[in-house]
């Protein structure tokens, strides 16, 4: 997946010259797990730009950068650092064209590494996910493979929205799938039935989707896989439909429960599917605590076995 | 052992006192501009008052108000060129104004109608920005984009006091410093934050001398004496646009009113210093020197005055004649495009009001 974002990135800014990188270690540095390796020889320090660090100014300037006319590609350099930018992409990324009634828009894309599972530090390993999609005007994109990711970050580069855009870091490298070359998008706001199947549905996205698929081989039952890519604005559409024809879900994610993506997928399903319904909809998720450290993660997400025994339990509400 | 890193000073500019007398080097403008200044400035008065009097009235909303300002305000426009940007907090009406952003706008701003916002194609203003400092970085990332793009092109960024002990002003006078960017950094201190006078701010001396921990320049200038706000401003706009990098001007000035309409500053301020302050009035003090010159006298006032207060009218009835926004208002500008979950969600607040109607209430 890293050298896919990485192909993204050389053909988009090979493509447009207002296209440019900034970050923290972004440059010769290549990024602490190299998604940028190699663009700052090739596209040089104006473009490929090391920032001081300063996680809040990154998103504040590159408003700025976009209003010039240049379309900023920011990184975070983990999700737990993504945090002091929140003020700057709620308070203003998200709303400027609202604001300016469509005089100005903030055409960035933030991308930044998220989630367990690589034995990190405390604030490298969680799921944000659910404070970017609360937020009006932002769109927040989690691909789960090598192809989606590449398809992904250019629909995003080209967005003339804001975009959050979450890479799962445990799946940096673990997948391995042949990404064309050539240049394609993968579109925002549209799922992927990476499964068809007849007896229930299992909705997740980002680093969970290869849980899900390692959790089919545990079941007997026919699985419908729909992996959401976009988490805002989400495709209801395809989830609908597909917990229309089976009648039962059941939601993945790792980040913690609470009001999270989760809810809102259950609570969809709930409106929209609620005559189709055979079960109640069941969600999987973190705990409404800290992700702990590598040692005690494997409790904390849930993994095939976890996720094969809900989805049975469903079956046999 | 010690580093010696070089003499700290910042340089403290005056040209005009408060009473009305020369004291140091006049900027080189005509005595047409210079009228064209004190318009300005009694225009920027004259709305301030009648803003004032609105939110009294019930007919604007939350204000805040620039009286005591002018100077730090008007100085600005005159020093930039049409196509340098301005970055507003919410204390520059008078700024926006004299560059061109309409009256009537404002008011809609101010009454509770964000379609005020909408700053005209040909005007180089950013939106209003409410949450304290965090426009600095607006600035910085848009004289970024004119320094990659080789344009020369500079930007001039608003903000309190206050602001500078906030992390964004650290963050973005930093970037701007560190890459050498055209950007003019403003300070309008005016001594209060709300509540919180300027000494209980920052243990600095002044606000000016922080630029020099981000290694560039850093002014101090009589914020009442708009002929020091034009000249550091405009030295320092040509400067950016030179490609000697930013500039922090600290206009050293005083906010006469309320920190809002919401606000009552009686509760912590002591009037004796307000009273103090109003003596060093920017736009009295311009009208001593004019008067002096011999470019003022009562009937031009009073024309002035009328002039002014005409334009304010108008733009007060513009304002109140608009017609009310559609419903679509609400949701057309969160995307580019609609999508669908807020579509469904604008076809279901048009059912609902439809629905709704009859019912009374305190909507009906």
């Amino acid at each position: 997946m890293v050298e896919a974002l990485n192909i993204a990135l050389k053909q988009e800014m090979a493509k447009d010259s207002s296209v440019i990188v900034l970050g923290e270690d972004v440059g010769k540095d290549g990024g602490v797990f190299r998604v940028t390796d190699g663009l700052w020889e090739k596209f040089g320090g104006e473009r490929v730009i090391d920032t001081p660090l300063a996680e809040s100014a990154i998103i504040g300037a590159s408003i700025g950068l976009a209003l010039g006319g240049m379309k900023p590609v920011c990184e975070a350099q983990f999700d737990g650092f993504s945090l002091p930018m929140l003020d700057q992409l709620i308070s203003h990324a998200s709303r400027i064209r609202w604001r300016s009634r469509g005089r100005f828009a903030a055409h960035l894309v933030l991308r930044f590494p998220y989630g367990g599972g690589i034995r990190a530090l405390e604030h490298h390993s969680d799921s944000p996910e659910a404070y970017y999609a609360h937020t009006p005007g932002l769109k927040v994109v989690i691909p789960s493979s090598p192809y989606d990711a590449k398809g992904l970050l250019v629909s995003a580069i080209r967005d003339p929205d804001p975009v959050v855009f979450m890479e799962p870091k445990r799946v940096y490298r673990a997948i391995r799938e042949d990404v064309p070359e050539t240049e394609y998008t993968v579109p925002i706001g549209k799922a992927n039935v990476v499964q068809e199947g007849s007896d229930i549905t299992l909705v997740s996205w980002g680093a969970m989707v290869r849980e899900c698929k390692e959790a089919l081989a545990l079941t007997p039952y026919s699985v419908e896989l729909i992996d959401l890519r976009t988490i805002s604005p989400m495709d209801t559409k395809t989830v609908i439909e597909s917990v229309k024809k089976t009648g039962r879900a059941v939601v993945v994610q790792e980040a913690p429960r609470n009001c999270s993506v989760s809810a809102e997928v259950a609570a969809t399903i709930q409106k929209e599917a609620f005559l189709s319904l055979k079960a109640p909809v069941k969600r999987v998720t973190g705990f409404d605590t800290v992700i702990p450290f590598a040692r005690m993660e494997g409790f904390y997400i849930a993994d095939e076995k976890r996720i094969a025994k809900e989805i049975e339990k469903v079956m046999k509400f | 052992m010690r580093k010696t890193l070089g003499k700290f000073s910042v340089d403290y500019l005056q040209i005009l006192d408060e009473h009305g007398v020369v004291t140091g080097v006049m900027p080189k403008i005509t005595n047409e501009r210079i009228r064209e200044m004190y318009e300005q400035m009694v225009r920027a008065r004259v709305f301030d008052e009648t803003a004032l009097k609105l939110q009294r009235e019930g007919r604007i909303g939350t204000y805040a108000s620039i009286r005591g300002q002018e100077a730090s305000n008007i100085g600005t426009a005159f020093a930039m060129d049409k196509e340098d940007w301005l970055f507003p907090s919410f204390r520059e009406d008078g700024t926006m104004i004299a560059r061109g952003f309409p009256m009537s706008a404002l008011l809609q701003y101010w009454g509770w109608d964000e379609r005020g916002m909408a700053v005209p194609q040909d005007v180089n203003i950013f939106t209003i920005a409410v949450p304290v400092s965090t426009q600095i970085a607006h600035a910085v990332g848009y004289a970024w984009a004119m320094k990659l793009q080789k344009k020369k092109v500079a930007s001039v960024v608003y903000f309190g006091d206050g602001a500078t002990s906030k992390g964004d002003f650290h963050e973005g006078l930093n970037f701007a410093g560190t890459f050498a960017l055209p950007v003019v950094f403003i300070c309008q201190n005016n001594q209060w934050s709300i509540s919180m006078p300027r000494s209980k701010q920052s243990a600095s001396e002044t606000l000016a001398q922080k630029a020099i921990a981000y290694g560039f320049e850093g002014i101090q200038v009589d914020g009442n004496d708009i002929f020091a706000v034009y000249t550091a401003v405009r030295d320092a706009v040509k400067k950016a646009k030179e490609g000697r990098g930013p500039t922090l001007i600290e206009c050293f000035t005083y906010r006469m009113s309320d920190h809002t309409t919401s606000d009552d500053a009686k509760k912590y301020r002591d009037a004796a210093e307000v009273v103090e302050w109003e003596k060093k009035d920017p736009i009295t003090r311009l009208r001593f020197y004019m008067k002096q010159k011999k470019m003022w006298t009562e009937t031009y006032e009073r024309e002035l005055l009328e002039r002014v207060r005409k334009e304010v009218d108008e733009a007060v009835r513009t304002y109140e004649s608009t017609p009310p926004a559609d419903i679509e208002d609400i949701f057309r500008y969160t995307y580019a495009e609609m999508p669908p979950a807020l579509r469904e969600q604008l076809e279901y607040l048009k059912r609902s009001v439809d629905e709704t109607k009859n019912m009374g209430g305190t909507n009906g």
